[in-house]
């Protein structure tokens, strides 16, 4: 396989509004081709993030280089980079086509070729016949198709989507994810996307760099952030998981022995961890199997079990520790025997799927 | 302001409310309306009063070189100021809409501030800065860029500066509520698309904030021509307005039908005006009236 390209590169990126710190100094490097996600909470700083790359924005402090090329104080107009707004941006008083052609007119493209481009570009979007419309006549799905529309036929380097499915309904969003990935693939261009829905994050990306408090909390793909998170922010806001309060006893080579609850519990370690540290290990629900019967598997708790909801194929349990803590696991219905509630259940799993984390909770409002 | 187009009869029988307004209407426009209509059709009497015979004589006395000049003037002063008033009050408008909360505050004042002092003292203001004396040719003379005393007041000039500085408020107010209300992700997108900050604010700014510019011109352009004290006071013996032409059949040569001749004209001419506007603005959001 060749070596990825670096096509963006962001260096020590910082953003103040007033006295409020937005970037607090990011770094990342997009590869040519690649479709990477900024996930985060609202306020995270992934707009910003998003500015800043566009244009629209000039960093506090740091880079932005696109082709090796300095581009942080470039004019929005000179850059090859292209947004699709949150709210589309259309401009209500030009037509569809007009609305398409808006980038080529400026370049003083023929208007053959830009009739020609236009045509290729509502056939990509699927909109033909809809040239004459307003943007008021359009829906919102069919104006989320024009806004990309209108960004592509300028063919950037990379194209930037700012929640572009977020005021869709679900039905139209998954729909649309789909055809976005496609597109992206089929073209070739780099998508640096923003949403805070983690699925979509978890579908659509390549890479997905999680963001909090102006940070880049990890950059992964979307398997190594979902099994191999590495704070407990990480875990939680991706997927479900359970974040169980453990004490390191022993650390050895190949792993950690934990003491959670008066159960020694080894797990895969970090080379960070020090012998009598408070820690949390992370179990998502779905990885959890929970049997009435003891096992002999090293990797398994008991307690008592609180509540159990069937919900077809899957049932949901809550199980409770010696030391209070709760467990929610999602297991297979197949095959199981009724439980009983208020009884002892044993609660396993592989090692490698339990996670342990560092506890980064108390700064998550700061 | 009412709106004789649009106080329909669907609009009337389903809203209650609109009854009070409509009496009004009826009354004080309509009514009124057909009564200058009516007298400006018959003939002064020997004591100063209307009546018969009845004909269209005071219209035919309209079309003569006097009327016609002095048409063209109030025409091509109520253009100017239209035009002058934009080309001032949409940059005043576009920096007040794009200021921070608290400067927008202050400056809306500034505008607004005026109002509260009667127009005519606001006049006689102008009049003793432009007066031989005043303080615009002190400062000239003591500059040393004139040997003596410039001519102002008493022109053209004075009237057009005059006319601009009583009629800007009307073209700023429209125009900022425009460019307050404009989304300036379009701006943004523009930009985002290759468009240069000159060709953003042609393309986008300007045709999206178009209905404030079209009221704020038919907002200035229609007072002017009628405005009438403002050349009293400011202009020469020969700035005869359409306004002028109007307050002097009445007052002095106490003509009542003809004065009422010479404002149908004047109505006429800003319902053509207003036909205009609506057309050319049809389409576009956000339509004053």
């Amino acid at each position: 396989m060749p070596e990825p390209q670096v096509l963006l590169s962001l260096r020590g990126l910082k953003k103040t509004f007033d006295t409020q710190e937005a970037l607090a100094g990011l770094d990342l490097d997009v590869y040519a081709g690649e479709f990477i996600t900024l996930l985060g909470p609202s306020g995270c700083g992934k707009t910003t993030t998003l500015r800043i790359i566009a244009g629209l924005e000039l960093p506090t402090e740091g880079s932005v280089h696109l082709d090796g090329e300095d581009i942080t104080h470039l004019a929005p107009e000179k850059r090859a980079v292209n947004t699709v707004f949150q709210n589309y941006a259309l401009f209500p008083h030009m037509n569809v086509y007009k609305n398409i052609a808006y980038g080529l007119s400026l370049r003083g493209v023929s208007r053959q070729e830009t009739a020609e481009k236009v045509r290729r570009m509502l056939e990509l979007v699927q909109l033909q016949g809809y040239e004459k419309r307003l943007p008021s006549q359009l829906s919102g799905g069919q104006r989320q198709r024009v806004a990309i529309a209108r960004s592509l036929i300028l063919s950037p380097r990379v194209l930037l989507l700012d929640e572009p499915l977020g005021a869709l309904d679900l039905q139209l969003r998954r729909a649309m994810q789909q055809e976005l990935k496609a597109m992206q693939q089929q073209l070739g261009i780099t998508f640096i996307y923003i949403t805070h829905d983690q699925e979509e994050a978890l579908t659509m990306s390549d890479r997905i760099a999680l963001m909090r408090d102006g940070r880049f909390v990890q950059l992964d793909t979307p398997r190594g952030l979902y099994e191999q998170p590495r704070t407990a922010f990480a875990a939680s806001f991706i997927g479900e998981t359970n974040l169980i309060s453990a004490t390191a006893e022993a650390v050895k080579d190949d792993g950690v022995l934990l003491d959670i609850a008066g159960f020694h519990v080894p797990c895969n370690s970090l080379d960070w961890i020090t012998p009598g540290e408070q820690l949390l290990l992370s179990l998502r629900a779905q990885r959890l199997h929970v049997s009435p019967e003891p096992v002999s598997t090293p990797c398994r708790l008991s307690g008592t079990l609180v509540e159990s909801h069937y919900a077809g194929g899957e049932r949901t349990s809550l199980i409770r520790l010696a030391d209070g803590q709760l467990l929610r696991a999602r297991s297979s219905t197949e095959g199981e025997a009724e439980p009983e509630i208020g009884g002892t259940v044993f609660v396993y799993w592989q090692q490698e799927s339990g996670v342990l984390v560092r506890d980064d909770r108390e700064r998550a409002h700061a | 302001m009412p709106k004789p187009g649009s106080v329909g009869k669907h609009q009337a029988s389903r809203e209650p409310m609109a009854f009070p307004m409509l009496v009004y209407a009826a009354l004080f426009v309509g009514l009124s309306l057909m009564y200058i209509l009516g007298l400006s059709l018959m003939t002064r009497g020997v004591d100063y009063t209307a009546g018969p015979p009845l004909g269209a004589q005071n219209y035919l006395r309209i079309i003569s070189p006097l009327y016609l000049r002095s048409l063209l003037l109030s025409l091509r002063l109520a253009f100017f100021t239209a035009l002058f008033c934009l080309l001032l009050g949409y940059p005043f408008a576009y920096f007040m809409a794009r200021s921070s909360a608290r400067a927008r505050t202050w400056l809306l004042l500034l505008l607004i501030v005026p109002f509260w002092t009667n127009a005519l003292i606001r006049i006689y203001g102008w009049k003793i800065l432009f007066s031989a004396s005043g303080p615009i040719n002190q400062a000239l003379l003591a500059l040393g860029l004139i040997s003596r005393p410039l001519r102002l007041l008493y022109t053209d000039f004075a009237v057009q500066v005059g006319m601009v500085y009583a009629m800007i408020p009307f073209m700023v107010l429209p125009v900022y509520s425009a460019v307050e209300r404009m989304d300036w992700a379009m701006v943004e997108a523009s930009r985002d698309l290759g468009a240069t900050p000159l060709r953003a604010f042609l393309t986008v700014t300007l045709p999206m904030t178009l209905p404030g510019v079209l009221a704020g011109l038919v907002l200035t352009f229609i007072p002017s021509i009628g405005l009438f004290f403002l050349s009293d006071l400011l202009g020469g013996s020969n700035t005869m307005l359409w306004g002028n032409m109007v307050h002097n059949e009445l007052l002095k040569s106490r003509d009542l039908p003809f004065a009422a001749a010479l404002s149908v004209v004047l109505l006429s001419l800003t319902g053509l005006v207003i036909l205009l506007y609506r057309r050319m603005g049809g389409k576009a959001e956000g339509m004053v009236f």
